[in-house]
C-alpha cells in the first residue's frame, strides 16, 4: 500500500467515526435524558444531566408502573416469539409442498401469497379485527394465529424462491430410501432450509415486536399490550406526553432490540442481503 | 414422489392456508364488499353502491395526504438511496472500522416506527425550541421531520443490499477499465451504475412501498398535525375509520383506493426497472 492510499484510509475512518457518532447521537440523547427531571427534558434536551436535574431511577419507576411494563414486554416476547416459530414451521412446510407439487391448488395459493405482499394493512384492518374479535382472537395466543395468517404470504414466497435451487434428487432420494414426506422434510429439506429459515426468521421478528397497529386493534388492551402499545399509551387522551415517563420507556425498549442485535448481528445483516436479493 | 406427498396435504399445507384464509383472503374480499355498503359492524350493512367513493373526493384530508404521501415518496426514493448508494461505496473500500460502521448504520432499522417517531419528537422540538417553534407548527416541518427519520432509520437497511451487489460485481470488470483508461467518474457511470441495477430495483421497490404504506412513524411524530396537514394515506384511513363516527364505509372506500394505488405503483414500478435490467 502507497502511502497517500494509507493516508487516505486513516481519513475516512476518521470521518466516518465521526459519522457514526452522529448517527448514534439520538439514541445517546435519550438515554441520558430518561436520567433527567421531567419539567428539563423537553426545556433542555441536549443537556447532560446534572445535581440539579438528575432524577435516578423516577422516570424508570414511573414508567414501568403506569404501562405495566414488565407485562408488556413478556406479551411481546411470547407474541414474537410464538409467531415467529409458527410462521417459519407451518409455511416452510407448506412452501415445499407447492413447490413440490404441480396442482392448480399449489399454484393459487402460491400467487395469492405473492399478492398479499402487495396489499396494505388498511385494506383489512377493519374486517380483520372483526373476524379476529368474532372469533375470540382478542389474546396473545389469538395473535399469533392472526400473524400466521398474515405473515405466511412472504415466508412462503421465500421459502418457495430458495426451493427453487433445491435439487429435488436428494428428496428422491430419501423417498426411495424409505422416508415418509414428514421424515423426508424434517431430516433431508429442513437443514437444507436453514440460511432461509434464518432470513425469514429475522424479517418476521423485525416485523412483528415491532408492530403496531394490527395488536393495536385485535388485543383487548385492557388485559394486553405490545411494547409499541404500551409506548404509545404514555400520549395522553389529549395528546399531552408524559417525557419523564417516556424517555424511560424508550431507552426500556430499545435494550432488548440491542441485544438482539448484538448477539446475532451477523445473521441480521446476511439475513437482511439475502431476503432482498429474493424479493 | 408428487403422489406420496399429494396425500400429505393436510399436514403440509392446511394450517397455514386455513390462517391465511381466515386472516388475509375473507378479510380482503369482505373489505371489498363493505366499501361499497354503509355499517358500523359487519354484520349490520346495507349495500349503497359507490356512495362512498364519490364521498371521498369531496373529503379534502384524503386528497392532501394523497399529494402529502406522493411527495413524501419521492423525495424519500431519491434521498435515502442517493444517501444509501453512497455510503455503500465507501464502505466497500478497505478502510479499518468499515465492518463497525456497517453495524453502526444498520442499526436503527430495528427499532420499531413508533419508538423512533418519540426519540425524533423530542430531538426535533429541542431543536425548534431555539427558534421558539415546535414540530407541529407548520406542515414543512412535519414534512422534513419525517424525511429525516426515515432516512435515518432505512439508509443502513438498503446499504446493506447495495453493498451486497457490489460485492457481487466481478473485479476483472474494473481491471479492463482500468487498462483502457477509465477515469473513476466513467468506471461509476458504465460499470458501477449499471452493474447494480438489480440492487437499485430492489431498493427503490423498498422505499416506494415503505414510504407509501407509512404509519407508525407518522403516528408517533406528528399525528398529523397541525390540523391534519402531515397526515399520510395510512393514517388518513385510520382516523376515518376510529375517529369520524358513520364515517367506516368511506375509511373502507379509501382503503381500496389506497389498495389500487400501491398495487399500480408497484407493478408499474417492478415493469419500468426490470426492463432496464434485461436491456444491458
Amino acid at each position: 500500500m502507497t502511502k497517500k492510499s494509507k493516508a487516505s484510509n486513516h481519513a475516512l475512518t476518521a470521518l466516518f467515526s465521526v459519522f457514526s457518532l452522529v448517527y448514534i447521537a439520538p439514541i445517546a440523547i435519550i438515554v441520558y435524558n430518561s436520567f433527567k427531571k421531567k419539567a428539563y427534558i423537553t426545556r433542555t434536551p441536549f443537556d447532560f444531566p446534572n445535581e440539579k436535574t438528575f432524577a435516578g431511577l423516577e422516570n424508570y419507576v414511573e414508567g414501568i408502573t403506569k404501562t405495566n411494563f414488565w407485562d408488556a414486554l413478556a406479551t411481546s416476547f411470547f407474541v414474537t416469539a410464538a409467531s415467529v416459530i409458527v410462521i417459519l414451521l407451518c409455511t416452510s412446510m407448506a412452501a415445499w409442498y407447492i413447490s413440490r407439487t404441480k396442482s392448480r391448488t399449489s399454484r393459487i395459493f402460491y400467487y395469492l401469497c405473492v399478492f398479499s405482499m402487495v396489499v396494505p394493512f388498511q385494506m383489512v384492518m377493519f374486517t380483520l379485527s372483526k373476524t379476529a374479535d368474532y372469533l375470540h382472537l382478542g389474546n396473545p395466543l389469538g395473535l399469533v394465529f392472526v400473524y400466521l395468517g398474515f405473515g405466511a404470504g412472504l415466508a412462503v414466497f421465500m421459502f418457495s424462491g430458495f426451493m427453487k435451487s433445491v435439487p429435488i434428487e436428494i428428496e428422491e432420494a430419501a423417498m426411495i430410501d424409505g422416508c415418509n414426506p414428514i421424515q423426508t422434510f424434517f431430516l433431508v429439506v429442513l437443514p437444507i432450509l436453514r440460511p432461509t429459515l434464518i432470513s425469514v426468521g429475522i424479517l418476521e421478528t423485525m416485523w412483528i415486536w415491532n408492530d403496531y397497529l394490527l395488536p393495536y386493534l385485535i388485543l383487548d388492551l385492557n388485559k394486553w399490550m405490545t411494547i409499541p402499545i404500551a409506548v404509545q399509551y404514555l400520549k395522553g387522551g389529549y395528546g399531552s406526553i408524559d417525557w419523564g415517563a417516556m424517555m424511560a420507556m424508550l431507552v426500556l425498549a430499545i435494550i432488548p432490540i440491542i441485544i438482539f442485535y448484538i448477539s446475532c448481528q451477523k445473521h441480521i445483516i446476511k439475513g437482511v442481503a439475502a431476503g432482498a436479493v429474493k424479493g | 414422489m408428487q403422489k406420496a406427498l399429494k396425500k400429505y396435504f393436510p399436514v403440509f399445507v392446511l394450517p397455514t392456508m386455513t390462517a391465511f384464509i381466515i386472516f388475509f383472503l375473507i378479510p380482503f374480499i369482505l373489505g371489498l364488499y363493505l366499501s361499497l355498503c354503509d355499517f358500523t359492524t359487519v354484520s349490520d350493512t346495507r349495500f349503497i353502491g359507490i356512495e362512498n367513493f364519490q364521498k371521498i373526493w369531496g373529503d379534502s384530508t384524503f386528497v392532501h395526504s394523497l399529494w402529502f404521501t406522493a411527495l413524501f415518496a419521492g423525495a424519500s426514493i431519491v434521498l435515502i438511496n442517493v444517501l444509501a448508494f453512497a455510503v455503500a461505496l465507501f464502505l466497500t473500500k478497505q478502510f479499518r472500522g468499515t465492518n463497525f460502521f456497517r453495524t453502526v448504520f444498520f442499526m436503527p432499522n430495528l427499532i420499531g416506527g413508533i419508538v423512533l417517531g418519540y426519540i425524533w419528537q423530542l430531538i426535533f422540538n429541542g431543536i425548534l425550541a431555539y427558534y421558539s417553534k415546535t414540530l407541529t407548527y407548520s406542515a414543512v416541518y412535519g414534512f422534513w421531520g419525517l424525511l429525516i427519520l426515515m432516512c435515518w432509520q432505512q439508509v443502513g437497511y438498503m446499504m446493506i443490499i447495495y453493498i451486497a451487489g457490489l460485492q457481487s460485481i466481478p473485479a476483472d470488470l474494473y481491471e479492463a477499465a482500468r487498462i483502457d483508461g477509465a477515469t473513476p467518474s466513467q468506471r461509476l457511470s458504465r460499470i458501477t451504475i449499471p452493474m447494480s441495477m438489480p440492487a437499485i430495483t430492489i431498493c427503490t421497490f423498498l422505499t416506494l412501498t415503505n414510504s407509501f404504506k407509512l404509519f407508525d412513524q407518522n403516528l408517533a411524530l406528528t399525528a398529523g398535525q397541525p390540523s391534519d396537514k402531515t397526515e399520510m394515506l395510512a393514517l388518513n384511513i385510520v382516523h376515518t375509520f376510529y375517529n369520524r363516527i358513520g364515517w367506516e364505509g368511506v375509511g373502507q372506500a379509501k382503503a381500496v383506493v389506497f389498495f389500487f394505488i400501491v398495487a399500480i405503483l408497484v407493478i408499474s414500478q417492478l415493469k419500468m426497472t426490470r426492463n432496464r435490467e434485461v436491456q444491458q
